[in-house]
């Protein structure tokens, strides 16, 4: 469920965080728990390796809170940039030794788009995200989903053509794959 | 912004625009290439005989083809449309390259996990996180299991949709000698927590969630007041305040001195010290949580052991004072003889098995006795969920399994009082 938070619940976690407030390592979980472990899960494809990770990210931001830079964007994408990160160098350390070089940097390329794809299409605009559902998960045509979303067939095309714009980026952007100052792939 | 072309964020309306669907032009399929980009005659004159025979339907504009291609991507558009977008882009290289790029990222697409976070995994992750750095400001640990099972509630309700919300469920409690219920559904049931969480929240200093006018320390007439406050039915919007609330209430223990666990919450005919009422609120959302998850058919585990044990050892402790209740109500014997204060009298052996279990001495005569085991005149084992779905009023006394020996008189009643704990 995205949550389109402002930016200062960001920067007031962040800064009760870095005040030791356990109460707000909870609500941290809570918000952002099923983020990290179905990312994980996107990338490692295993439901235990993907409670490692989440075990693994939020110790990480409970002891390194200060490493969530506000300006950079939002705590949310911050999040799952350290969850991709860490899930993705246990991909590597997992699939080390089987296969070529060029396998496993496919296998790697692929973990980091699906990754991206999710967390972009779970923050996408809520009414371009219900649309992409209706026509790939549903399979209703244009004209059936603007009918279902009562929008006109000019607004339900737009939205369509918008959502995989926006979801094309994952291929096109990749975010950078290097672990983020001071975060240590191996810890 | 409904235009066709009114798509944000294209580059594309000035690379391929012109020449096609001009209105009223008279070429309806634009051969391979426009004839006036070549001179050449062969190319020329031989336009008009193409589209004779059948009239083909019209070529959308550009602008319209182009909007199609997300709809295209996802092949949710009419065959003509596709057959139109697909002739299109052997002509527009902008629209072909974005058409593949769109087809691409159909591929990534990807159907939600329906995996469940382990509801478990948090209490992990949460003690993992405090053995790498301890808190400065921690959760009391009275607070805690409030915290775990709201926390579990809440990713409960994660997925679920208006049907899940909208959802009959019937509560049940105990009252007097018999069980009552009443019907509501998931999102009446989240109210309901809202509203008695309130009383926590009020007796904080925190705002009523139900304004200045709700009833105060009555937890049934509040639900009451709440449920009737709106000729609506309660939905899904609940979801928030009543969550946040619960962050707010643990924010808000984090944060008081030590005296605030002895804090008095007044329930009416009773009041709890603020650490208590927690433990009791971690009760009532595990036993609302399962009758949700029972309405809707999901599975729900019971609280770890320690959170169980502690919500056990509530129970066990105000036993004797609601047994008090029900004598002076003419529900319970009256007592066997007079004790003194911090007297030993008469006693009730509760074995608990199980995960959270463990054992107590319940004083029969009168709160102030001192339970002993010397004086012990009845002895009951059950186990640690039946005792809770007791204590809940979702089973009768008569219903519950349970080893007995010794006084029957008591038996009966620390069952019937165990079960009237409960209430809506």
């Amino acid at each position: 469920m995205p949550k389109d938070v402002p930016p200062r619940w960001d920067r007031r976690m962040q800064q009760r965080l870095a005040r030791g407030e356990a109460a707000a390592l909870g609500e941290l979980y809570d918000r952002f728990a099923s983020l990290v472990h179905s990312l994980a899960h996107r990338v490692l494809g295993d439901e235990s390796a993907a409670d490692r990770i989440t075990r693994e990210v939020f110790g990480y931001i409970w002891e390194n809170p200060d490493a969530y830079d506000p300006k950079q964007g939002s705590m949310r994408s911050w999040v799952a940039r350290v969850t991709q990160v860490q899930a993705v160098a246990r991909l590597r350390q997992a699939e080390l030794g089987r296969g070529s070089r060029e396998d496993l940097e496919r296998k790697v390329a692929g973990a980091n788009a699906a990754a991206r794809a999710d967390f972009i299409v779970t923050s996408m605009p809520a009414p371009l995200r219900a649309a992409l559902e209706l026509a790939y998960f549903k399979r209703r045509d244009y004209r059936q989903a603007a009918a279902d979303l009562k929008i006109s067939e000019d607004e339900a095309r737009r939205r369509l053509r918008l959502g995989l714009q926006l979801l094309s980026t994952a291929n096109t952007l990749p975010r950078e794959d290097i672990a983020p100052p001071g975060y240590g792939g191996s810890r | 912004m409904t235009g066709p072309s009114g798509a944000p964020g294209d580059g594309y309306d000035d690379g391929c625009g012109d020449g096609y669907g001009l209105p009223g032009g008279g070429t309806r399929i634009p051969g391979p290439r426009g004839a006036a980009d070549d001179l050449d005659p062969r190319y020329a004159p031989d336009a008009p005989p193409v589209a004779a025979p059948v009239t083909p339907p019209p070529t959308p504009p550009h602008g319209v083809l182009k909007s199609l291609l997300g709809a295209w991507a996802l092949a949710a558009c009419s065959a003509e449309e596709t057959q139109a977008v697909e002739d299109h882009l052997t002509e527009c290289a902008p629209c072909a390259e974005e058409a593949l790029r769109l087809r691409d990222a159909v591929g990534l697409l990807h159907p939600a996990d329906s995996l469940d976070l382990k509801p478990m995994l948090r209490s992990r992750v949460l003690e993992d996180c405090l053995g790498k750095r301890p808190a400065r400001i921690p959760v009391p640990a009275w607070a805690t299991p409030y915290d775990t099972e709201t926390a579990r509630l809440d990713a409960l309700l994660q997925d679920f949709g208006d049907a899940e919300w909208h959802t009959p469920v019937r509560l049940k409690w105990f009252e007097g000698e018999r069980g009552r219920s009443h019907r509501t559904t998931v999102a009446g049931v989240i109210g309901h927590l809202l509203t008695v969480d309130g009383m926590v929240a009020t007796a904080l200093g925190l705002d009523d969630p139900l304004g200045p006018d709700a009833p105060q320390g009555n937890p049934s007439k509040r639900t009451e007041f709440f449920w009737g406050g709106s000729d609506r039915p309660v939905t899904r919007q609940v979801r928030e305040p009543w969550r946040e609330q619960g962050h707010t209430l643990v924010r808000t223990v984090s944060f008081a001195g030590r005296g605030v666990a002895e804090l008095s919450v007044d329930y009416g005919p009773f009041a709890l010290p603020l650490g208590d009422a927690f433990l009791e609120r971690a009760f009532e959302c595990w036993v609302h949580a399962w009758d949700i998850a029972e309405a809707v058919d999901y599975p729900y585990d019971p609280p770890s052991g320690p959170d169980m044990h502690r919500m056990i050892d509530l129970a066990a402790r105000l036993l004797p004072g609601a047994l008090a209740h029900r004598r002076r109500s003419g529900l319970a014997a009256p007592p066997r003889g007079l004790v003194a204060a911090g007297a030993p009298g008469r006693t009730l052996h509760l074995e608990i098995e199980g995960s959270g279990g463990g054992s107590w001495d319940i004083a029969l005569d009168s709160p102030a006795a001192k339970p002993s085991p010397e004086h012990r005149v009845a002895h009951i084992a059950l186990d640690g969920g039946e005792f809770c779905q007791l204590a809940a009023g979702h089973i009768s006394p008569e219903e519950a399994a349970i080893g007995q020996q010794g006084d029957r008189e008591a038996i009966r009643d620390v069952l019937f009082t165990a079960a009237s704990l409960s209430r809506l």
